[in-house]
């Protein structure tokens, strides 16, 4: 019972901090709450946006879930997930964009597995340089994240730029290449089936296997790891990689799924929003797929938002932060009061 | 001349690196450091439109900046929170406020924002000389007072500053106090002096090379200072070679700052130079 009244008491501080936020920022509260509920679930179509902007953040928040479970603080996600768009972007130049282009299904798949392989191999690198030479993964993958940006700002106006040299972008992907879509009038694609579908395979990992148990190990009681004679190095290489993948392959699916050509926009923030995904859903794999089903339907509904305000999802990063802090500062305060010593 | 101008590029960084030696001196890693900077900026340039005083601007961000931090020190040390995880909420929290703010104060009509910037004398302003005194002063302060020598214990092994008698929560928010008015100082320097206008997200990750910079100046005010100055030499460049008309992608120009601190960070490691503390929370015995 007591636990059942703890759970409901997150949608109503979400409430909460949405209409405050609202209030703060001089948009007419009940409108507001309206168009951002109708541009969420209003119809399918809504629905349909909800899922596919869910879908990115969805699989970047997994990717912090397995890193942070594991003790190792990846926030470069966002990095992961662009390293990861200019390798499937790569694979695209010659799978795609030849005189004997591969057959679709072919070249789908391999785009798709290297962006994982890209997202993988940019984590990678943090996690070595954390365990050879004592980076500090927190430092280097923030600065990682910026080099990435600019390597995909490089390759769109110089390698992979598109064919008239005209506008920093690469060619766009033929249809028949792109995930196929669940419906002829909607966004929603296939991507999203393989998020939800990523997120059981990772529960499944942390909480089934013998891998997936050191790693959580290795994060939750060093000592203990040690004292079983656990090497935590390669358990935490291990999950920056597994980490890595999944971003990479959250750029996959947005590449794949949504944008069909890469840009210095390419990543909206995405890597970044799987972190608050993430804490929010407790660090568990499954309760991740309810937090970004409820930040993939803010930003969502932000966009319908538009006709009042012109903030749009900047409104959504509040939120975000301001949940965030509450939901810690909540935990935090508990844990601090009755400290029994053993 | 050419000096003045690096000294320029490089103070954003410095100022931010100089105050987060204080509180890194302490035990806490302030992760939140960009997002202080960004409120920083927005606010100064926002109080100085209104006011037509650049001076007022300046109190503006050294608050706003002033007053981020301190919740993030709320959250961090009295609540023993990870610093990390609120960290990045902080810097979250804003990047969506100055941008909501902005877009909804001059959003649409996409004029460009002018505001009088600091005075200065040959280039030379008040900030850039406040940074250039901060040097020694925040060296002597952390390595011959006995505030400096009660934090870096604070930092070092918390349970014996409060052994001595020390409060390491009061400890500890006095660091952070003072690296959120560095970090005010240095969100001013970019909208007030420098750019004497506001940009989304206009730190543009300069609190995360402040960071990286601390590590790479061993905590000690003198070293972040030079490494601060190899970073605003390596953004200059980009200019540079765009004078002499040399073709190197201008990407890998602004990339520049990001990998010579990751280069110099492998190449010198962690080091046994850094607080045994560091980004430990500490709960004090009550």
């Amino acid at each position: 019972m007591k636990r059942l009244v703890g759970i409901s008491l997150y949608p109503i501080g979400l409430l909460l901090i949405l209409v405050a936020t609202l209030a703060f920022f001089k948009v007419p509260v009940r409108d507001g709450l309206g168009l951002l509920y109708s541009g969420a679930v209003g119809d399918r179509f809504a629905w349909s946006r909800m899922a596919v902007k869910s879908t990115p953040m969805l699989l970047t928040g997994l990717g912090m879930v397995v890193a942070w479970r594991g003790g190792i603080y990846n926030i470069g996600g966002e990095g992961q997930f662009i390293v990861g768009g200019i390798f499937g972007g790569t694979v695209a130049r010659f799978a795609v964009f030849t005189s004997h282009p591969w057959s679709p299904w072919l070249a789908t798949s391999g785009i798709l597995v290297a962006c994982v392989a890209g997202g993988a191999a940019w984590a990678w690198l943090a996690g070595w340089l954390y365990l050879r030479r004592g980076v500090e993964v927190v430092i280097s993958t923030i600065l990682l994240n910026f080099i990435a940006l600019q390597f995909l700002g490089y390759c769109c106006s110089g390698p992979l730029q598109e064919k008239a040299k005209q506008v920093p972008l690469t060619d766009a992907l033929p249809d028949e290449v792109m995930l196929p879509k669940l419906s002829r009038q909607m966004d929603a694609h296939f991507g999203v089936v393989l998020a939800i579908m990523a997120a059981l395979l990772i529960y499944t990992y942390l909480f089934r296997t013998r891998a997936g148990f050191r790693v959580r190990l290795v994060g939750e009681n060093p000592r203990m790891a040690r004292a079983n004679r656990i090497d935590a190095g390669r358990a935490k290489i291990q999950a920056m990689v597994v980490s890595g993948a999944l971003c990479g392959l959250a750029g996959g699916i947005e590449y794949l799924g949504m944008s069909g050509q890469l840009g210095t926009g390419f990543s909206q923030q995405w890597g970044f929003l799987g972190i608050p995904v993430a804490l929010l859903g407790g660090l568990h794999p499954l309760a991740c797929i309810l937090s970004a089903s409820v930040f993939g339907a803010l930003l969502a509904g932000a966009e319908n938002l538009a006709r009042y305000t012109p903030t749009g999802s900047t409104l959504v990063y509040v939120i975000q932060a301001v949940a965030v802090l509450g939901y810690v500062g909540i935990k935090a305060y508990r844990d601090r009061l009755p400290a029994v010593e053993a | 001349m050419e000096f003045i101008s690096l000294l320029q590029y490089s103070a954003p960084v410095a100022l931010a690196a100089i105050g987060e030696i204080v509180v890194q001196q302490s035990g806490v890693i302030d992760i939140g450091l960009e997002g202080s900077m960004l409120v920083g900026s927005y606010f100064g340039m926002l109080t100085c439109l209104a006011t037509h005083n650049p001076w007022l601007g300046l109190g503006a961000a050294i608050l706003a900046a002033l007053l981020l931090t301190l919740l993030f020190g709320v959250f961090t040390v009295l609540l023993a929170a990870d610093q990390v995880v609120v960290g990045t909420a902080v810097n979250l929290f804003a990047m969506g406020l100055t941008s909501a703010l902005f877009r909804s104060k001059f959003g649409g009509t996409m004029q460009l924002i002018s505001i009088p910037r600091l005075g200065a004398y040959h280039g030379i302003d008040l900030i850039m000389v406040g940074m250039l005194v901060s040097v020694p002063a925040v060296w002597y302060l952390m390595r011959r007072t006995a505030w400096g020598l009660a934090v870096r214990s604070c930092g070092e092994y918390p349970k014996s500053a409060e052994a001595a008698g020390f409060s390491v929560y009061k400890l500890r928010l006095q660091a952070l106090a003072i690296g959120g008015l560095f970090a005010g100082l240095s969100g001013a320097y970019l909208s007030l002096v420098i750019a004497g206008s506001f940009a989304e997200n206009m730190t543009a990750g300069r609190g995360f090379v402040a960071i990286a910079m601390v590590t790479f100046g061993r905590w000690k005010p003198h070293f972040a200072f030079l490494a601060a100055l190899l970073v605003g030499f390596a953004d200059s460049l980009q200019y540079r070679f765009q004078t002499y008309g040399w073709h190197v992608p201008f990407q890998l120009m602004i990339a520049m700052p990001y990998i010579v601190a990751l280069a110099v960070l492998v190449l010198v490691g962690k080091g046994t130079a850094a607080p045994g503390a560091l980004a430990q929370p500490y709960r004090m015995d009550k």
